[in-house]
This record gives structure tokens, C-alpha cells and sequence, in this order.
């Protein structure tokens, strides 16, 4: 796993009562996300969450459909996608790791190559935008050929949308979802007013997709990677 | 646990309830390995979410499919007089299309299209709306149509993750032209990426009778590249914040209107159009070349206004125009912001077939000396520059550029280079360079039908300009000798040589 060192970091949304900044403790993460290999022998060891077995409240019925449409050798290594949150809380706790937190994630990808915030470069945004606006129909590529970032983590740009452990904090709270001030923000121009900047896009649409699925939802391009506290 | 209970107190079937409690029971045994509150309210609501598809209360009315179009065709009137509950089936996709020729883009589409799908439905419907974003979606999508009265016009309920679909249903009260778009963050890219259409709430009674209905949407797109530059262009941000396109179209595409493309009509009928503006940020100033919008229904609303020459389409608005075609003829749509019609691709074109009515247009009837009354005060005609004759090559080629720019450049463009798609290229053409005297007619008698300059085929009309011969001769020896393009002269003797044998 990498080690990622504590640090400040403005989160895009100021939810109301918490802080501006948000300050997150050192914690390691893994350094590529989970692949087809490894969550298949999980499934093997923990048959509640194979295919057969699991429950249907746990995750829909395209979970794990890549081992039906491949074979398993020709995508072993690929990140591991249609897969749910519950599985992937299961699986990380199966190792002793759990998944990241929203802002423990969002904090580790703004790391560029060089830099432990890349997110005011403008080159650094257009390359993950560029990856948010080709279509997904191309093949997936291996976990290890996602570029390293200066912590040394793999592939949080560019690769597959990544769960977190609190995808859907900001959503939940409140009696309704549809009344919440966040959901407003989301679909509505005013959205921009209480985002800190409200010119990083490419945020904007990982807050939006994490706000689209629930924890039993298993997508095309949606896969993890497991963290855990030093 | 209690929260949920109360949900369910909607729920009417008890066999659900049943069921339901059942889902429950074996959630409370897994959800001892989630550690917190949280997780557990995630369950709740999933649960709910089995429920919801109870909650609907499904009133008799009768069921029909809507019939959903892509531009520039659209639905069929609606002719029955009672209500009735639509069906609308909309996918959202994200592939790569033509932009321009040899420029492609990622869109993110309503149907598979920009514009999006077409919708027809009555005043008084009930809609049943089915969103499903396509499962090799990244994106999530929702739709807010503006014909809805309700919170985010179905944005909240249409939500729907890649692989998913979503189900809403709202009643059509006000009747009217209304856009559709994405209303997901970034609101500004989904749209910019084209995801936009247009729902038309026919009034109950129906719209007045017309011959032909037609679904025209202007929109811009935002491109790291400069017009015209080829290959796969993404997003830019940058330019989409400043407002300033590098292309901005009828129907998503440049050319989606023009040469085979173009609306076809014949004299006497009248055409409707309905009128979209996507944006996501300009003002469409929309005008028809040649024509006279009889009918205008002001913002795609209920009031009416007539003999309108450009009416404004706001973005995320509307405007329905109606007019009858008098005369045959190329009537060319644009967006009279001009710089974005013969420079950005807001261009598209109504070919009329049909015989002429020379007391509506005449053509050109005469061509004579115009000498102002008190054409003796010598002043104005001593200060004016005396008739020239170009004496050199040189000459000519300067004379020439004058003409150009007066005569030609708004359609062929400063550069030689023409816009692809409605008007040809002069520079480095070879069509004209092949034989630059064909070239010679062209100007006298006007040129139209199909002609292919270097491999990309034309189907447009050029009026004939009015130029005399030195004139004439003066502009195309101009344009031999401009834009690296081979020389050579072209006299006023074989300009008279032409003008005579025709
Ligand atoms: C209203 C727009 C318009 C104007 C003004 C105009 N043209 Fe054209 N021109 C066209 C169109 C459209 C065609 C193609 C006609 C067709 O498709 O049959 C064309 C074709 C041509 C061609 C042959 C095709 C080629 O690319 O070589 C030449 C040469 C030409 N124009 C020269 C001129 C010159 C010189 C002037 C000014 C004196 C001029 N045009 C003014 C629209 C225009
Ligand atoms: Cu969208």
C-alpha cells in the first residue's frame, strides 16, 4: 500500500456545519484498484457474495456480468467493475482494509504526478476531463498502467469512477433526497454559487455520479480500491 | 426502522408489505456487519425503492405510445379530443459523431441525437416518462422538461446512474413549445455536450392546419480546436465559460441542414417550424433569408405576433414561426448574429420546388444608370473617382480585391476558403482552376445544381451578380492570383465573349 500523508484539503461542497477546510489523517491506500483475479477469489472464499448467492438486496443483476461475457484469464487483471458497495465494503473488510472516505479519496487524487495538489493546474484538469468525456464502450486497461501520482497510487484519473466508503453522506441527510440543499446544488445552476470552484468540473461529476447510485447498484465503470488507517 | 414504516403506510397491497418485511427481517441479520447508522438508512431507502413502484396511481386513462422524431422530421398532429396517458421512452448515450466534416465529438444525447427526440404530446395528458441511460454511459443524466410544473421539471425523479432507468409521470397543463435538456453538474457540459430537445404541449383544439412541420434547434459547441480543425475534439471549458463557440449549428451538426439535407417544400404550401435554442449560452437571433414569418408564436407561447422579418429564440427557449412559401427558390435559414451564420455553420436552407410569380419576385428587371436629380452639381461627381480601366495585370489583381470583398466575401469568405457544407472554396479549387472561364458564366447567369469542388459536392445557388465586364474580369483574375492559387488573366474581352455567345 502507499502511505499518504495527512493534509488540508477545501472540499467542493461547504456542507453546512462543517469545516471550510477539511483537514484529513495520514492513512495508507492501495496502490491500484482491486482487479477481476483478486475479487474473484474473494467470491471463492466468501461464496454469500458470488454471483450464485448473493442476496438481491445487496446488488443488482448485472453483478460481476464480466465473467459471463469474458474470459476470466483475458480480464484478470483488469479493474473489477459491476460490482456494489456492499460488496466492496465486504471485500475490503475481508483484508482488513475498509474503503476510503469521500474526502480521504477526493484529497489522494488531487495529486498529480509531481505535486501533492495538482488541482490548480490546468493541464491536470483537462487530462481527467478528457477521460470524463469519451464515451465508456472501450475496453478496460490493466489496474498497474493507471499513472502513478506523487503518493505513488495508480490510475484515480483516467481509469474507472472509484467507490468510497461515504459515497452518499451529503444525500442522505435530511428526511428526502429531493429536498436536500446538496440535490438542489447538484441539479440546479445554483449549484455553482455554493461550490468553492465552481470551475473544477471534473469534480462536479464525481460529486454527481456518487449522488446517482445507491449501494446496491452495479455499473459498467464504477470499481474500488481499499485504504486503511496507519 | 421507524421511518420506514411510515414510508410504507402509503403502500397499499398488503402482499407488498408482506414482502417487504420479509427483505427486512433479512437485512436486519446482514446489517450487523455495516458499523454505522448510516449504512443502514442506505438500506432503508433501497428498500423503499422496491416499494416505490407501488406508489403510482394509475388513473384510466387510455395508453398510447408517443411517436418520438429525430430532426428535422416531426411527430404527426394529434387528432383525438380526450386525454390520454403517453408513454415516452427516452435513452441517454454518450458516443462519438460528425461535428463538421472531419471534426468529431463526443455528444451526450437524448435518443441517440442532437437535438434530442421530438416529443408530441396534448394538453391534458398525463406523461409517463421512461429515462434509461444506456449501461456504457460514465455519466449519470436526468431530463428537466420545461413543460413540467414541479419541482427541477422531473430533474430530481429522472436521476438515473449509467445502466439504470428512471420513471416519472406528470401532467401537460399549459400547452405550448417547451425545451428539454440535462440539468445534471455540471449542468453547462451536459448541455454543451448536446443534451437538449424539444416537447411541443399541443393545445387541445390542435394548432392551426399548415402543410408541412419541420424541428430546426440551434445550439453551440464549446471545441479545444478551432472551427474546422479535424479530428476528435473535446470539451473546452475555458471558451464555454467566456461564451465564446467555435461553432454554432441548426440540427447539432454543421451541414445538418444544407445540400441534401435541406428542407424541401414546394410553392403555395406553408411551412411551420419549431424553433429550439439549446444554447448553452447565446441568444439565437433567428431569421429566414428571403422570407417573411406570417405567423410567429412569440417564445413558443400563446401570443401570437405577425409579418416578423428575425425573432428571438432565448437559450433554453423557444419559438414557433409559420409562413407560406410564394416563390421557388434556396431560402437560407441563419441566426442573423450574421459572424456565427458565415463563420460558425448557423446555416440551413428550405429549397423550394414550384413555378416562379414574377409579381411576387421578379428577378432582376433592368439594370440602368442611376443619376441623382440635380446630377449637375458637379461637386459629387468631381470628387468621385473616374471609371477605371486596369491597365497591368497588377492593376487588375488590385482592382480586383475591392470587388471581392464587396461581391463575394460574405459567402466565399476573406480566406478563399468558403464554408464547408454551404458555400465552396476558391482557394486551391479545382473546379475554377480547371478551367477559370467556366467560371466567367457563372458570375453572368448565376450558378446552381450539383458541383464538386476538390472531392466534397455542392448542391447550392449562387446569384448572379451584377457586375459589368472590366468587373468581372478584374474580381477572377483577383482570385487566380490570391490564396497561392495558379494566376493567370482573365480579360473584359473574354468576359464580353461569353456574355455574347450565351
Ligand atoms: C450568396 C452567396 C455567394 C456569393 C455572394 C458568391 N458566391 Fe460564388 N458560389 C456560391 C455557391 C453556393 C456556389 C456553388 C453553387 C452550386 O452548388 O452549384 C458558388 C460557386 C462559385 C464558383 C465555382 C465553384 C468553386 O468553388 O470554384 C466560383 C468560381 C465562384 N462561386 C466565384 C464567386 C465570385 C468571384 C463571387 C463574387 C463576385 C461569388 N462567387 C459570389 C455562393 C456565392
Ligand atoms: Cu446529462
Amino acid at each position: 500500500m502507499a502511505r499518504i500523508d495527512g493534509g488540508n484539503y477545501t472540499a467542493l461542497y461547504k456542507q453546512e456545519g462543517s469545516a471550510e477546510v477539511i483537514t484529513v489523517a495520514p492513512f495508507y491506500s492501495d496502490k491500484f484498484q482491486v482487479n477481476n483475479q483478486q475479487f474473484l477469489n474473494f467470491t471463492k472464499s466468501t461464496t454469500k457474495w458470488s454471483k450464485q448467492n448473493i442476496k438481491p438486496i445487496f446488488a443488482e443483476s448485472t453483478y460481476l456480468q464480466q465473467f459471463e461475457l469474458s474470459n476470466t484469464e483475458d480480464i484478470a487483471n483488469q479493474p473489477v467493475v459491476n460490482v456494489s458497495w456492499f460488496a466492496a465494503m465486504a471485500y475490503c473488510k475481508a483484508q482488513n482494509k475498509r474503503l476510503p472516505t469521500l474526502d480521504e479519496w477526493e484529497y489522494a487524487a488531487r495529486a498529480s504526478a509531481s505535486h501533492i495538489d495538482g488541482s490548480r493546474s490546468a493541464e491536470f484538469r483537462e487530462r481527467i476531463l478528457r477521460w470524463y468525456s469519451m464515451p465508456a464502450s472501450a475496453g478496460l486497461p490493466n489496474v498497474s498502467e493507471g499513472e502513478a501520482n506523487y503518493w505513488g497510487v495508480h490510475g484515480m484519473h483516467g481509469v474507472v469512477w472509484e467507490m468510497v466508503r461515504d459515497f452518499n453522506t451529503a444525500l442522505v441527510t435530511g428526511e428526502s433526497r429531493g429536498d436536500s440543499a446538496l440535490d438542489k446544488q447538484l441539479f440546479c445552476g445554483a449549484g455553482a454559487a455554493s461550490a468553492v470552484d465552481p470551475s473544477d468540473y471534473a469534480a462536479f461529476m464525481r460529486y454527481a455520479l456518487r449522488s446517482s447510485y445507491t449501494a446496491n447498484y452495479t455499473l459498467n465503470s464504477l470499481g474500488f480500491r481499499c485504504a486503511k488507517d496507519l | 426502522m421507524l421511518c420506514l414504516i411510515i414510508d410504507l403506510g402509503q403502500g397499499t397491497s398488503t402482499a407488498t408489505d408482506i414482502r417487504l418485511n420479509i427483505e427486512v427481517q433479512l437485512m436486519r441479520e446482514e446489517m450487523i456487519m455495516f458499523d454505522n447508522v448510516k449504512q443502514a438508512v442506505t438500506l432503508l431507502l433501497i428498500a423503499a425503492a422496491f416499494m416505490s413502484g407501488n406508489q403510482l396511481n394509475a388513473k384510466e386513462l387510455p395508453i398510447e405510445q408517443a411517436v418520438l422524431t429525430a430532426a428535422p422530421h416531426v411527430p404527426p398532429p394529434i387528432t383525438r379530443d380526450y386525454s390520454a396517458r403517453m408513454v415516452v421512452n427516452l435513452d441517454t448515450t454518450e458516443e462519438i459523431g460528425r461535428l463538421a466534416d472531419g471534426v468529431k465529438y463526443t455528444f451526450w444525447t437524448f435518443g441517440g441525437t442532437v437535438p434530442g427526440s421530438f416529443i408530441r404530446v396534448r394538453e391534458g395528458d398525463e406523461v409517463e416518462f421512461h429515462l434509461n441511460n444506456r449501461p456504457d454511459s460514465k455519466m449519470p443524466h436526468n431530463i428537466d422538461l420545461h413543460a413540467v410544473t414541479g419541482p427541477g421539471g422531473g430533474a430530481t425523479s429522472s436521476f438515473t446512474a449509467p445502466g439504470h432507468s428512471s420513471t416519472f409521470s406528470f401532467k401537460a397543463l399549459n400547452p405550448g413549445l417547451y425545451v428539454y435538456h440535462c440539468a445534471t453538474a455540471p449542468v453547462g457540459m451536459h448541455i454543451a455536450n448536446g443534451m437538449y430537445g424539444l416537447i411541443l404541449v399541443e393545445p387541445q383544439g390542435g394548432l392551426p392546419k399548415v402543410d408541412k412541420e419541420f424541428y430546426v434547434m440551434q445550439s453551440e459547441f464549446y471545441t479545444k480546436g478551432k472551427y474546422g480543425d479535424e479530428g476528435l475534439q473535446s470539451f473546452d471549458m475555458e471558451e464555454a465559460l467566456t461564451e465564446i463557440p467555435d461553432y454554432v449549428v441548426f440540427n447539432g451538426s454543421v451541414g445538418a441542414l444544407v445540400g441534401d439535407n435541406a428542407i424541401n417544400a414546394k410553392v403555395g404550401e406553408t411551412i411551420r417550424l419549431y424553433v429550439g435554442n439549446g444554447g448553452p449560452n447565446l441568444v439565437s437571433s433567428f431569421h429566414v433569408i428571403g422570407e417573411i414569418f406570417d405567423a410567429v408564436y412569440i417564445e413558443g407561447g400563446e401570443m401570437i405576433n405577425r409579418n416578423v422579418q428575425s425573432t428571438l429564440v432565448p437559450a433554453g427557449g423557444s419559438t414557433i414561426v409559420d409562413f407560406k412559401v410564394d416563390v421557388p427558390g434556396t431560402f437560407i435559414l441563419v441566426d442573423h448574429s450574421i459572424f456565427r451564420a458565415f463563420n460558425k455553420g448557423a446555416l440551413g436552407m428550405i429549397k423550394v420546388e414550384g413555378d416562379d410569380d414574377l409579381v411576387i419576385y421578379s428577378g432582376k428587371q433592368d439594370d440602368s444608370v442611376y443619376l441623382p436629380e440635380g446630377g449637375a452639381i458637379q461637386t459629387i461627381t468631381q470628387n468621385a473617382p473616374p471609371p477605371v480601366k486596369a491597365a497591368s495585370l497588377a492593376q487588375r489583381v488590385q482592382f480586383g480585391q475591392r470587388i471581392y470583398q464587396q461581391n463575394c466575401m460574405a459567402c466565399h469568405q476573406s480566406n478563399g476558403e468558403g464554408i464547408k457544407g454551404a458555400f465552396p472554396r476558391l482557394a486551391g479549387s479545382d473546379y475554377l482552376l480547371g478551367n477559370p472561364k467556366k467560371s466567367i458564366s457563372a458570375l453572368i447567369n448565376g450558378l446552381s445544381g450539383k458541383i464538386v469542388v476538390n472531392g466534397e459536392s455542392y448542391n447550392g445557388v449562387m446569384p448572379a451578380v451584377n457586375l459589368n465586364d472590366e468587373q468581372i474580369a478584374n474580381v477572377l483574375t483577383y482570385v487566380l492570383n490570391t490564396w497561392n492559387n495558379n494566376g493567370g488573366e482573365i480579360t473584359p474581352n473574354n468576359v464580353a465573349e461569353i456574355r455574347g455567345g450565351h
